[in-house]
């Protein structure tokens, strides 16, 4: 009887023995570091690879063919590129996108610096103030943009009613009209929208300067200019870098503004590479060739990035 | 003398710049205000004072609720937003946690590799994108653009958060092993919960951003019923060269307002992470 006992309860010892064995060797594994961190990352790295990795390597690819939206493929090698490099549109848009930039970025950096040291000063209600001048950066820039193409309206538009209402001009001007007025009037915007993120981020560099630099500059003798030149620019050059070098990627990849403004033109006087890209592949339907537009983006991308990671690893 | 110069100094150095600023960002939005709020009789009156109103109307909102699918779009910016954004913190912070608080092999490269794909524009993408989403079937679904934001949002949030994770010391979370609790219940009971302020300032950040797409959404949103606020508005507002100005000044204003709302509620966690980039470096 008892033997029969100590039999089952043996047998149920030896039977049960594995699971725990398995179970606790399992948990261990888990709990090891590289193991724990490959577990959480592989569902978010299968994800970018799949949604991010795999479209920019097809996207390569399909740039080597000929492609309509309907038909099939045809391996065509450099041909989209020979193509692009004797187009004049697409010569006018790499040329616009620089004009651009370096217009639209210039004048955030400098109007954001001067936001940044204007707002760094003891005033009733500030946080108010941030939130508000803010605003155009977090707004859909799409909603935006079609009230400045409101404003920009040749006939009704604000600007052209405040211009005739002052008397400062018979009918207004051509907002949109003409390739360099319209190229300036998109720089505008991007600038009203863009100039709060060089604004605040500016701000919150400028507060990290410890006062006490200020003072000593003071006591030896540095004026307001000085104490800028000498304390507060140096100071602030790693945020500026930083920020100006985003912007850039940014503004150079932009799309949205000049699409919903002007479409590209008037006279492809304001096509970006990246709305030259989505109407060749989207409105013409050649993919092979809008994919080689946008990939003659990549070198700029690449540049930025290298300039970006040198300067971080210099800190 | 000297109370007169500082005088003129606050003048010109702080009150006249200062409200430089202001108009300079706030007139769009208050002509957008004017505009929606005037009768078609005295918007297209060329010699109506522009931004004063003289008969006050909500008939440009009425017809925009009435005629237009707006309310439908704001329904699906909402769903898609707070899918994306949930998507995204989930993702992203799996993807952060292991690389600030970690040791395994590979860690330096996959940081590097996150770092570039947050700075990958979508322009570069975007034609790729549309033949995989074409592919995959789900033209003119709302999935579409819920699977396709999280890329855009995942490399930024894990940027971010990576920044939060480290600042909790490494002492925390070994007390918590050392008493017997698995990495993952030290991760979710005593880490997390320390980090709040940076999953609110990554979620209201990838929120505004979801809201604001245009580019993927114009690309695989076609059908109305499906669409989102920005190209509901850009592509059915605007009619051929006919523009309704006054709907689409109120269909504008409309849809910025949930954004500026949310953004008012927690600006001090969004202007975190704005500058959690250029501050830290």
């Amino acid at each position: 009887m008892s033997r029969v006992v100590e039999a089952s309860g043996a047998r149920a010892i030896t039977a049960r023995a594995p699971r725990p064995f398995g179970l606790s060797r399992l948990r261990e594994l888990v709990e090891r570091e590289s193991v724990y961190s490959w577990l959480m990352l592989t569902p978010p790295v299968l994800f970018l690879v799949a949604f991010l990795g795999y479209p920019f390597f097809y996207g390569v690819y399909l740039s080597f063919f000929r492609r309509e939206v309907a038909g099939p493929a045809t391996f065509v090698g450099l041909t989209n590129f020979v193509i692009l490099g004797n187009d004049p549109i697409f010569w006018q848009s790499v040329g616009n996108t620089v004009k651009f930039t370096a217009a639209a970025t210039i004048l955030k950096a400098t109007g954001g610096l001067a936001m940044a040291l204007v707002m760094n000063q003891n005033f009733k209600m500030k946080s108010l103030t941030r939130a508000l001048l803010l605003l155009p950066f977090i707004v859909p820039t799409v909603l935006s943009t079609v009230a400045w193409q409101w404003i920009y309206d040749p006939g009704l538009g604000l600007f052209n009613r405040l211009l005739v209402v002052s008397g400062l001009a018979a009918t207004g001007v051509s907002w949109l009209g003409t390739p360099t007025m319209a190229m300036i009037s998109v720089i505008i915007v991007n600038t009203w929208r863009g100039l709060p993120f060089f604004g605040i981020s500016i701000l919150a560099g400028l507060q990290t300067i410890p006062a006490e630099l200020h003072e000593s500059a003071t006591i030896d003798g540095a004026g307001t200019w000085g104490r800028f030149r000498y304390v507060t620019l140096p100071a602030l050059l790693p945020v500026i870098f930083i920020v100006t070098t985003f912007s850039i990627i940014l503004t150079f990849f932009d799309f949205q503004l000049v699409y919903v403004l002007t479409g590209g033109g008037p006279a492809n006087g304001t096509h970006l590479m990246a709305t030259y890209a989505y109407s060749l592949s989207m409105g013409a339907g050649q993919m092979g060739l809008g994919s080689a537009v946008a990939l003659s983006m990549v070198p700029v991308l690449g540049l930025l990035l290298v300039l970006l990671t040198i300067y971080v690893r210099k800190d | 003398m000297v109370g007169e110069l500082t005088w003129s100094k606050r003048v010109f150095g702080l009150w006249l710049p200062l409200a430089a600023f202001i108009v300079v960002a706030l007139f769009p939005f208050t002509w957008m205000a004017a505009t929606s709020l005037k009768t078609n009789a005295e918007l297209y009156d060329p010699k109506a004072m522009p931004l004063t109103i003289r008969h006050p109307s909500l008939v440009h909102y009425i017809d925009l609720l009435r005629e237009t699918n707006f309310i439908t779009w704001t329904a699906n910016t909402m769903v898609v937003a707070v899918v994306a954004t949930a998507i995204s913190l989930l993702l992203g912070s799996m993807l952060a946690y292991p690389l600030a608080r970690m040791r395994f092999r590979g860690a330096p490269l996959l940081a590097i590799t996150v770092a570039v794909t947050y700075l990958v524009p979508q322009t570069l993408l975007f034609v790729p994108m549309a033949d995989l989403i074409g592919r995959l079937k789900l033209g003119n679904t709302l999935s579409a653009v819920m699977l396709t934001y999280p890329t855009l949002l995942v490399p930024f949030i894990a940027w971010l958060l990576m920044g939060y994770f480290k600042t909790v010391p490494k002492e925390l979370e070994e007390q918590a092993l050392i008493d017997g609790a698995s990495r993952f219940r030290a991760m979710t009971r005593v880490i997390l919960p320390l980090c709040m302020p940076g999953f609110i300032s990554a979620g209201i950040f990838a929120f505004t951003l979801a809201q604001n797409e245009f580019l993927y959404a114009l690309l695989f949103l076609s059908r109305s019923s499906v669409r989102t606020v920005p190209i509901g508005v850009v592509g059915e507002l605007i009619r051929g060269d006919a523009f309704y100005w006054g709907q689409l000044m109120a269909g504008a204003l409309l849809g910025s307002v949930p954004v500026a709302l949310i953004y008012s509620f927690f600006v001090k966690y969004y202007v975190a992470g704005l500058t959690a980039g250029a501050v830290k470096g």
